[in-house]
């Protein structure tokens, strides 16, 4: 049952009407008050925007918003008295603290699509930056593309088994001192700033190989050491909504743990992992930080992860931001393209999970 | 052909916590051996001993012994998962894997474990065991479709036959009717005497009905108190238990005084 | 074995072999090992994490300020002295963004659990996680060429009527001040909050809820008498989560600051502060030697900040699932 239901401060107790005695002591503002508020806060606002300078939306929204939480708040005041009144100007707020939420996703989606609209397209996808200069609009970020596919691959290669086992681990074998430690760290990890994830896989890579050692694998390891507690914690979870009763009835037919495990447990909850394998390469396919550390940029292709520096759709975009010019342009084409990336692997990760889970009944 | 089970002074442990203490009885072949008791008492932990399912518990563990026809089910070299072949187990919940059809379902025992089987043989199998637990009828235009989509009292046929496809010697039920209806529940128990002729069957319920009805031998099991461990208090021919029952305690619990 | 009828079934079994004796399960213990091998990797990683970044800031931490000071940008007396006014950016610049997010965040949580519509809530959830997946680059983009140019007028204002306040004063336009990354920052950690709190909200005992309800409260007042109180541990955590990332956050702060090395409390002035994370990313890749161990040694540092925020998030996070195991 939903509280709102229940709640007796929804307006929709019909005011004065009533025939019952408790309704009809009670005063309170018609259902249609808050709109009437709403729309006479953006027209006042309008008005005094217009007197005292230029009306923008922002502004009149902005000021709108301020007479609507003040206006109906006293009127509920004096009608409906101080409770009622706090009960509005709470709903007020917390309304408001949503539709606030929605003006940077709103605007930044747009803003991405709008300003990236005017590079995106077959050639900036196909291209790359080898003989770009100066104000040349030409270029493109296949470079890129293939440097953040190919990064991304391979710290999901080494993520996924180690996070996969680490989890069976914790939910199917892991007892006493050793398993507490290793959810502690794992938290710990969840906690490590992309950029430290980054140090790390330089000390690494340059305490080996030596000081100038440049290559995608590097970015490939920071980019694990981020995605690794991800796909632990949503493994385990997914291992967790898996019922008892069915690895019961799997080793009471004689079948061995291991194979338990593998062809019930992780048979019957693979959808879910799927899905937050998924969203987990979703989470790092846009790091930046780790990268620029790194892999670097290059101006072409670049297959070979292990030598040599890479392009990579984050770096690409910074890096042409910071340049400025028509780099500005190809910065938010790249934008759009590592979103449209993202929103696709979402995409990808809730069908899987709605499509492909077992029905079970309980 | 199906097995005797001796045991003999059983202790199973909870970590420290002894939960049943110094159970000894014999559970003749071919027969249904019915355990009962008030909650708490250690029947079903009891059962679960009899194909090693308790070690499934971290710290659970046993002293004393448990053999079947000169096998010591708990010597050292003894795998637990292979005495799982050897007895069966069904649950109180009916659980049929929600991934698997009716027919993989059946299967299941020999698909999870690796093994090769011909497709005229696997039919055989499908078509055996859901007859042996009477179900075949019901479900044989339907073997494709999802085993969950039964209904309960179908579901846990289903889980006697994925159980007895593996060819156990003995069938252990855990409270095997008490999530079904009655009709369901008569299934059941009528599938339950058929089975006694292949099967050693020990039945672990709270109906005292039941176990007059489908038993040929009753233990009955009990508990001093909360904290205390259950124990064996006597066991016998079920027409004997529950006619002149040698312990008083008995005869308070079955004539429905306690319990 | 070939299976005709059912009585038949059984009848071949008495050739079965008495209960096998156990071949060790071989395939059995390997997969056990691998995975306990695999949480074992965990432990060594994190390990390796901090004995890297140690020896590769060694020779940072062990050097003289002369040496130091040999790098082009090192102006500081000490490490001591050079880290601390980044340390003091990180935290200012994170604690800003927190008391933006965590009232926003709290309305956004209580308005999708109490106050919208039932069969909208799932939606609207998935809106604010939609936040989540945006890139950290795209945000610092959209900080910089977007929202910028949005708060001038408001800095301006605000700088024109509190500017006696000295947190405003001396605003100049373009935006690239600390006030400005912290709102951005802010917009980056207001999923988790929202999530984490989200979550706990809903965990609210429907009794407690109704109790409040039958004696007559508003929704406000329920919220306040039943919602708020169970909540309260969940969103001090979930505030700390979104503290640690604040912390760590790299490009967003990169991308909008103007960069200044003070310990200095104006908020809209540019040139002021910089957080460790942005100071890495902007001279790392320039850099080599001694200012390559010296831009580590800070990325130490804000590892053991972030480090401590987390367990104290954790810690709270226990804490509260040992009371709330009663329920």
């Amino acid at each position: 049952m939903t509280v709102t239901d229940l709640t007796p401060a929804t307006p929709g107790v019909p005011d004065g009407s009533g025939t019952v005695q408790l309704v009809a002591t009670q005063k309170r503002l018609p259902r249609w008050a808050p709109w009437a508020f709403a729309a006479g806060g953006v027209l006042v606002a309008f008005g005094i925007l217009a007197v005292t300078g230029t009306p923008t939306i922002a502004g009149v929204l902005g000021l709108g918003a301020v007479l609507y939480a003040l206006g109906l708040t006293i009127t509920s005041r004096v009608v409906e008295g101080a409770r009622w009144a706090t009960d509005r100007l709470a709903t007020t707020l917390v309304t408001f603290a949503f539709l606030l939420a929605l003006i940077p996703l709103v605007s930044l989606l747009w803003i991405v699509v709008t300003r990236g609209a005017k590079l995106f397209g077959a050639t900036f996808l196909s291209t790359d930056m080898v003989g770009v200069y100066g104000d040349m609009t030409s270029g493109g970020i296949w470079h890129a593309i293939v440097g953040t596919l190919l990064i991304t691959g391979a710290a999901t290669i080494i993520s996924v088994p180690i996070g996969l086992l680490t989890a069976i681990y914790l939910v199917e074998y892991g007892r006493g001192a050793l398993a507490r430690w290793i959810t502690f760290l794992v938290d710990v990890m969840t906690g490590i700033p992309s950029i430290v994830a980054g140090l790390f896989a330089f000390s690494l890579f340059t305490l080996i190989f030596g000081p100038a050692y440049r290559a995608g694998i590097m970015g490939a390891v920071a980019l694990s050491l981020l995605m690794t507690p991800v796909v632990i914690r949503s493994v385990e979870e997914m291992l967790r909504l898996v019922p008892n009763e069915l690895r019961e009835a799997s080793l009471a037919l004689g079948v061995p743990k291991w194979l338990t495990i593998v062809k019930v447990v992780l048979r019957t909850s693979i959808a879910g992992i799927v899905t937050g394998v998924m969203l987990s390469i979703a989470r790092v396919i846009g790091e930046t930080a780790p990268l620029l550390l790194t892999v670097g940029l290059i101006t072409q292709v670049n297959w070979d992860l292990f030598d040599g520096r890479m392009a990579t759709l984050p770096v690409f975009a910074y890096r042409q931001y910071e340049q400025g010019g028509v780099g500005i342009d190809r910065a938010w084409a790249a934008a759009l393209t590592l979103i449209l990336i993202v929103m696709l692997l979402n995409l990808i990760a809730r069908l899987i999970s709605r499509l492909f889970s077992p029905k079970t009944a309980r | 052909m199906s097995k005797r089970i001796d045991v003999s002074d059983l202790n199973v442990y909870y970590g420290d916590f002894l939960a049943v203490e110094g159970v000894t009885m014999a559970i003749e072949p071919r027969s249904v051996t019915a355990l009962i008791g008030p909650s708490g008492c250690g029947k079903s932990t009891f059962l679960r001993t009899l194909n090693r399912m308790h070690e499934v518990i971290p710290g659970a563990h046993v002293e004393g012994k448990a053999v079947m026809d000169g096998q010591d089910l708990y010597a050292p070299d003894v795998d637990p998962v292979a005495v799982r072949r050897q007895v069966g187990m069904v649950f109180q919940r009916p659980n049929p894997f929600p991934t698997m059809s009716i027919k993989e379902n059946v299967l299941a025992g020999v698909k999870l474990n690796n093994k090769r089987i011909s497709k005229s043989d696997a039919n055989d199998l499908v078509e055996s065991s859901l007859q042996g637990a009477n179900l075949w009828n019901e479900v044989k235009d339907r073997l494709d479709r999802p085993g969950s989509g039964l209904s309960g009292g179908q579901q846990q046929r289903l889980c006697i036959a994925r159980a007895i496809a593996v060819r156990p010697q003995v069938l252990l039920m855990d409270e095997p009717c008490s999530a079904l209806d009655p009709i369901s529940t008569l299934a059941i128990e009528d599938l339950m005497s058929e089975l006694k002729d292949d099967y050693t069957i020990v039945i672990v319920t709270h109906n005292m009905q039941q176990a007059a009805r489908v038993s040929d031998r009753t233990a009955f099991f009990n508990i001093a108190g909360t904290g205390k461990p259950g124990k064996l208090v006597e066991m016998g021919d079920t027409a004997t238990m529950f006619s002149s029952p040698t312990v008083q305690a008995t005869e308070d619990y079955i004539s429905g005084r306690f319990g | 074995m070939a299976v005709t009828s059912p009585p038949s079934t059984r009848a071949g079994l008495g050739s079965e072999p008495q209960v096998p004796a156990t071949k060790g399960g071989l395939a059995g213990r390997v997969f056990a090992g691998l995975s306990t091998g695999a949480g074992i990797l965990i432990l060594v990683v994190l390990a390796a994490v901090a004995v890297f970044l140690v020896i590769e800031a060694w020779p940072a931490l062990t050097a003289s300020p002369e040496e130091l000071q040999e790098i082009s940008w090192f102006k500081a007396d000490s490490l001591l002295a050079y880290v601390g006014p980044l340390v003091f950016g990180t935290l200012l610049a994170s604690i800003l963004a927190l008391a933006i997010a965590v009232p926003v965040s709290v309305g956004i949580a209580l308005f999708i659990s109490h106050y919208a519509p039932r069969r909208l809530a799932q939606g609207l959830g998935y809106l604010i996680d939609l936040l989540a997946a945006i890139p950290s680059v795209v945000y610092g983009l959209w900080g910089a060429l977007w929202l910028l140019p949005i708060l001038n007028p408001f800095f301006t204002w605000l700088s024109g009527t509190l500017g006696f306040i000295p947190l405003f004063a001396g605003y100049q336009a373009p935006a690239k001040n600390i006030m400005s990354a912290s709102i951005v920052l802010a917009v980056m950690i207001l999923p988790i909050i929202t999530a984490v709190s989200r979550e706990v909200f809903l965990q609210t005992p429907v009794l407690h809820e109704e109790a409040s309800l039958a004696l007559g409260a508003t929704r406000w007042e329920m919220v306040r008498m039943a919602v708020l109180p169970f909540g309260r541990s969940g969103v001090i955590s979930a505030s700390m989560l979104g503290l640690g990332r604040a912390l760590g956050e790299t490009m967003a702060v990169l991308m909008v600051i103007s960069p200044g090395f003070l310990y200095s409390l104006f908020l809209l002035k540019p040139g002021q502060q910089q957080t460790i994370a942005a100071n890495i990313a902007s001279k790392f890749p320039e850099a080599s030697g001694l200012a390559v161990s010296t831009l580590i040694a800070t990325g130490l540092a804000l590892f053991v900040i972030t480090f401590v925020v987390n367990m104290i998030a954790r810690w709270i996070i226990a804490r509260r699932k040992e009371f709330s195991g009663a329920n």
